[in-house]
């Protein structure tokens, strides 16, 4: 799936070079870094994250407002789903700008999804490292155990697959509670498998091979095996699916959101903001296009990025 | 084959205890009684005491267990609080408009998906692959809730009065009708499970409108369809745009392929006949694994462009927390689900000789 760039005749000679006159051996991280700097999407996608990120942690000093003032109660007018007001756009500067308009709770739409931001970020990597943890620990049991052990864990991940993610994610939400925790915690839950698998496959490519059965005859632990010999190989396809999995935990947690199971009012989550506002919606899209296109920035930032990874940690590509 | 097809039915059954079982075990986790967690508000001691009976809670939890598989079995999948009816009728006078989604949406990103892989894998670099993997790339990351919005907004208001104008909201235009087929082949005396499948079809508009000729009627059903299937459809466009492009490319490097155009064939017939007949494989798995993004994407589409389907009745009863109503659904999708995938793996192995029916 290494669409951004095919191995094309220029890779096949460089490849070529590098047989004829070896060079000193570089490290693999440095590699792997040369790697993904190479790949030009994966660049956008880190030169999108890295503009998040700043957002993010700068949030206090680019917003304006707090995420939850009311312009009423600053002592402002301002009307409900008011238009952008831009000063530099020809807006009137007796008026108060507003970049993005006010919301339905007469907030600055700026502010709410600058500081959205951190949410947004927040939900990816926290949702997705709790899928990591548990999945790679059930996958390595599995994976280590064999046999029924193996056989139990696998089916039982077999049924949670077997579900649209978004259904189970509602079925598993309506019983603990909406909230914006158990939202990312069923969308976590949700994930497992994959990571589980992943793990799994990687402890069976490398259980029987020579330095397993070496650092086993040296008298090494099950769990030293499992976390020096085979956790590091199976390293690379969590982290290429694990990146690609932050994008999707976003989308789905924000979907949640939507459809009232996610965050609670007033969070400044961009899902459940285009959700309280959409009633608005045909008088004041900005209130939809905004949140909207912050959360399409995010997911494709961490798409992008899963992507380049993905072709730099290939070594069909690379070696 | 047949025996493949028994193996992988018979290898789905644990796989469908596993999701009742679930369900199950999710419905009896709802924290405080489950009467008053069903019913809310309006629980009374006499409704709570049928509630126990019905559903056997005062016997052990593996009788319990059950008593839902057999009821499961037999269709009941309880009665919904909000709307006083079993969710089985509910759900099969509703679950048609989901189909009927969810298929001009697979036709939709199929169509447009191959085509955009096929001219962006032969014109590499060109401004058709650019503009196809940026299309890929924002189709897989933009929500569903807000590519729909977006939808409705420009067609439906910015293009009002205009000729692209489309409906944001309904099946059919106000004043056209579409009468069930019992009605229109006079068949009102038909019951039992005949009856159900024809009044299935009757409510999946487009296929009504198909079959009985009703091409006006038919035209507006589609008129309404084109935003939501667009909304669904484009997340596995995306996906299976990018797998064209990447499956054709693999496969146009190939001897085989260097051999036909060494026959001096037509560079047309070489990637067409050649190219796509392999190239196309992958896409069908691909097309079959994205069934999980079309059933979550019609879901969140149904409610917002206002569709009747399994989308709209989850939202309502997430509102109204009716829990029987969600787990119905539930059950339904993943079943559902299952039963496509079965479809998939088996076609699959029908569509590749190479695949071992092992």
């Amino acid at each position: 799936m290494s669409w951004s760039q095919e191995p094309g005749i220029i890779d096949r000679v460089l490849v070529a070079e590098q047989q004829a006159n070896p060079m000193p051996p570089s490290s693999l991280r440095k590699d792997t870094i040369r790697n993904i700097l190479r790949q030009r999407t994966a660049v956008v996608g880190l030169v999108i994250l890295g503009f998040l990120g700043l957002v993010a942690l700068f949030a206090p000093l680019i917003a304006p407002y707090g995420p939850d003032d009311s312009m009423l109660k600053l002592g402002e007018e301002g009307t409900r789903g008011l238009a952008p007001c831009i000063h530099l756009l020809g807006c009137p500067t007796d008026q108060a700008q507003h970049l993005m308009g006010l919301d339905s709770n007469v907030r600055d739409e700026f502010s709410r999804v600058v500081y959205g931001s951190r949410f947004s970020l927040l939900i990816g990597f926290v949702t997705v490292s709790f899928a990591i943890v548990i999945g790679t620990l059930i996958g390595a049991v599995a994976g280590f155990a064999g046999g029924r052990v193996d056989n139990i864990l696998m089916r039982i991940m077999d049924v949670v697959l077997s579900f649209p993610s978004l259904i189970l994610a509602i079925a598993i939400v309506t019983v603990l509670g909406t909230g914006l925790v158990n939202a990312m915690l069923a969308i976590g839950i949700v994930s497992i498998p994959i990571y589980a698998r992943v793990m799994r496959a990687s402890v069976l490519s490398v259980r029987e091979t020579d330095f397993v059965t070496a650092s086993r005859a040296l008298g090494e632990t099950s769990s030293g095996i499992l976390s020096r010999r085979i956790l590091p190989n199976a390293l690379t396809p969590l982290i290429v699916q694990g990146t690609l999995g932050i994008g999707g935990a976003i989308l789905e947690v924000a979907a949640l959101s939507f459809v009232g199971l996610g965050a609670q009012p007033p969070t400044a989550e961009w899902g459940f903001m285009i959700a309280s506002d959409r009633n608005l919606f045909f008088s004041a899209p900005h209130l939809i296009f905004f949140p909207g296109v912050a959360i399409t920035l995010s997911v494709l930032a961490f798409n992008l990025i899963g992507d380049g990874l993905r072709d730099a940690l290939d070594p069909r590509l690379n070696r | 084959m047949t025996r493949f097809i028994i193996r992988r039915l018979l290898s789905s059954i644990p796989v469908l205890l596993g999701i009742v079982l679930l369900v199950f075990v999710l419905a009896r986790v709802i924290p405080g009684d489950p009467c008053t967690a069903t019913y809310g508000e309006k629980a009374t001691p006499e409704l709570c005491a049928q509630f126990e009976i019905r559903y056997g809670l005062d016997k052990p939890i593996y009788e319990q267990f059950f008593i839902y598989v057999g009821a499961i079995a037999q269709g009941d999948l309880g009665s919904s609080i909000k709307f006083g009816r079993p969710v089985t009728d509910i759900l099969l006078e509703r679950l048609p408009v989901t189909v009927e989604l969810t298929v001009v949406a697979l036709i939709f990103a199929s169509i447009i998906g191959i085509t955009l892989g096929l001219l962006s894998a032969t014109r590499r670099n060109s401004p058709v692959d650019v503009v196809t993997m940026i299309v890929a790339n924002l189709g897989v990351s933009i929500p569903v809730f807000v590519l729909g919005l977006l939808l409705a907004f420009v067609f439906a208001v910015l293009l009002k009065d205009t000729a692209l104008a489309l409906p944001p909201s309904g099946r059919l235009s106000p004043g056209v009708s579409i009468a069930p087929l019992v009605e229109t082949w006079g068949l009102q005396e038909l019951a039992g499970p005949p009856r159900g499948i024809l009044d299935f079809l009757s409510n999946m508009y487009v296929f009504n409108a198909l079959v009985t000729a009703q091409w006006g009627a038919l035209g507006d059903a589609l008129r309404h369809l084109i935003l939501p299937a667009i909304a669904v459809g484009t997340i596995p466009l995306a996906i299976i745009a990018r797998m064209t492009r990447s499956s054709l490319l693999e496969v146009l490097g190939l001897d085989y392929v260097r051999t036909a155009r060494a026959k001096g064939l037509k560079e047309r017939s070489v990637v067409v006949r050649h190219g796509m007949r392999n190239a196309l494989l992958p896409v069908v798995t691909v097309i079959g694994l994205s069934l999980g993004a079309f059933l979550s994407g019609a879901i969140l589409t149904e409610t917002i462009f206002n569709l009747t389907g399994m989308g709209k009745t989850l939202f309502e009863a997430i509102e109204g927390r009716d829990y029987i109503v969600i787990q119905g659904v539930t059950i339904v999708v993943a079943f559902a689900y299952l039963i496509v995938n079965l479809v998939v793996d088996v076609s699959y192995a029908m569509l590749d000789p190479r695949i071992r029916l092992g």
